[in-house]
């Protein structure tokens, strides 16, 4: 079990999210940063998508109450094993009893807390993912969550990868035109490849971005949106929708995001600058 | 059934939005509907989201396309699937369609904003709750929120802008006006509609094998009832004993 002992600001349980089910209106949810997230469970040799825990801003405290072994990837809140400070992006063997803490935030907003054999935790819908009003909203205090009994793990050298300083350090955002984007005047294509800052208002549901732009288009019939999806409001705002976002929505999409792009864009912070680049 | 001129779009790279003429129209969702049964069954496709004049399907991402060539390739190969498919579409539209009893109790004690309705229309309480009841309302599609049906059907002389200050909390089952449509949270959320009434069942409850019990295609008719009936029907839903009441049309 991994016993959580004080839950941090926002920690939940996330695999690759529910498909199937946006007919009901029921989100995707899922890792925000799949590629972090999957990244991770390669290195524990897991399959790709089983459940991590998703750490935002650091802080919790995390008891395994069994032997396992864990890798923590994603952005780096200098993770320490009871005294120890412990190396990201490689795997550790961790002892019953050992107590996970963070400290302070060196890159990155989310990090993702991935044990051998993935979290062990009730699927709802055919994922594990959490969100509100489908599972609990984010795990609590006293939470236990299940995983699997240590397997000897083959590779004596412990698997590490390089840091990837790109996914942290880029602005870049590879995104493709959205089904709006050529409802769009040239001035707002130009404006749309300047540097764009990410406001306050960012979560799992979307990331709002500071800069506005000229705007005079009117919303459309209400149609689907997904994760990635870049939304442009009638006051000239856009919106970048994430994870957790709904199913249907009313304002022109003007951009789509690469997967890989939601990736990179889940661990800037307010504050940090973006740049669309449009692959055609 | 008439098949329509269909826009075909690459929505990122694992998904396609499929659009017809931008309407609200009874038979260009009824086609979508139809349309939707026959894609979803196809292999790669993960999901589908149906809205006024779209179809959307996703497909597994587990694709890399190490080119773009080969991605546009299979892109096109996509369409061109969904264009044969599109041509073999039955009408799925059977010969009775669910009509789903919903009760609402329009009492001024949920019907926050009926009196200030009455006065703007000019038209009494009674007149309001009688247009809303009438018709039976298409349920267009399921979005916003879990369980959230978009309706069509909603009398003109009851259209009424939304609020201009959102509710921060609107209650679970309040049933509302925004605009030209009409429909019910199906949870505590913020809100700007006009609220008229509250239906003590839930539209979505995850513990049930079939969270929302009505779908795209199916229609819904409200029934007005008295606080008493509310408050019986709301103690039935709590125990699990409440079944969603429903006629053929």
């Amino acid at each position: 079990m991994i016993h959580v002992i004080h839950p941090g600001i926002y920690c939940t349980i996330q695999d690759k999210g529910r498909f199937g089910f946006a007919k009901m209106g029921i989100p995707q949810a899922g890792f925000l940063d799949s590629y972090a997230a999957t990244m991770a469970n390669i290195l524990l040799k897991n399959r790709k998508d089983s459940a991590v825990i998703e750490i935002t801003f650091g802080q919790g405290k995390f008891e395994f109450t069994s032997d396992t072994f864990i890798v923590l990837m994603g952005g780096n809140f200098s993770p320490k094993l009871n005294t120890f400070s412990v190396e990201m992006n490689s795997v550790h063997e961790v002892k019953k009893g050992t107590i996970l803490t963070f400290g302070r935030r060196l890159y990155g907003a989310r990090t993702y807390l991935a044990v051998q054999g993935g979290i062990q935790s009730d699927s709802v819908f055919k994922s594990k993912s959490y969100f509100s009003g489908i599972t609990q909203p984010r795990l609590i205090k006293g939470d236990l969550l299940p995983i699997l009994p240590a397997k000897p793990y083959l590779d004596k050298g412990f698997s590490k990868i390089r840091e990837f300083h790109e996914h942290f350090s880029s602005l870049d955002l590879p995104c493709f035109p959205g089904p709006e984007f050529d409802l769009l005047t040239e001035v707002q294509k130009e404006q749309l490849l300047e540097t764009f800052t990410v406001s306050e208002d960012n979560n799992r549901v979307g990331y709002r971005l500071h800069e506005v732009l000229e705007n005079e288009l009117e919303p459309i019939l209400t149609s689907a949106v997904l994760p990635g999806t870049v939304q442009l409001t009638p006051s000239g705002k856009l919106i970048i929708l994430m994870r957790d976002c709904q199913v249907t929505g009313g304002y022109p999409r003007i951009l789509q995001l690469s997967d890989y792009a939601i990736s990179r864009l889940s661990q800037k912070v307010a504050g940090d600058q973006v740049k669309f680049e449009l692959m055609n | 059934m008439e098949n329509y001129n269909l826009t075909y779009k690459p929505f990122g790279t694992s998904a396609i939005l499929i659009e017809w003429p931008a309407k609200i129209d009874e038979k260009i969702i009824q086609d979508i509907i139809s349309f939707e049964k026959l894609v979803a069954k196809e292999q790669g496709v993960v999901d589908t989201i149906i809205a006024y004049n779209s179809l959307t399907i996703s497909y597994n991402k587990d694709t890399n396309y190490s080119t773009h060539y080969k991605y546009r390739n299979s892109y096109t190969k996509k369409v061109q699937k969904l264009t044969e498919l599109y041509v073999q579409k039955r009408d799925h539209i059977q010969k009775s369609q669910k009509i789903w009893q919903i009760p609402v109790c329009y009492d001024v004690a949920f019907g926050l904003d009926l009196e200030a309705i009455s006065k703007e229309k000019e038209c009494s309480v009674v007149d309001i709750i009688d247009l809303h009841t009438q018709p039976n309302y298409l349920i267009y599609f399921l979005g916003f929120q879990p369980g959230f049906l978009y309706l069509g059907g909603l009398n003109p002389q009851i259209h009424i802008p939304r609020k201009a200050n959102p509710r921060l909390r609107v209650e679970k089952g309040s049933v509302g006006i925004g605009g030209e449509q009409t429909g019910v949270y199906p949870k505590d959320s913020a809100g700007g509609w006009n609220l008229i009434g509250k239906s003590p069942i839930d539209f979505f409850n995850i513990q049930k094998p079939q969270p929302c019990f009505a779908k795209a295609g199916d229609y819904i008719q409200f029934e007005a009832i008295d606080l008493e009936t509310f408050y019986q029907i709301y103690e039935e839903v709590n125990k699990g004993k409440y079944q969603p009441k429903f006629e053929w049309k």
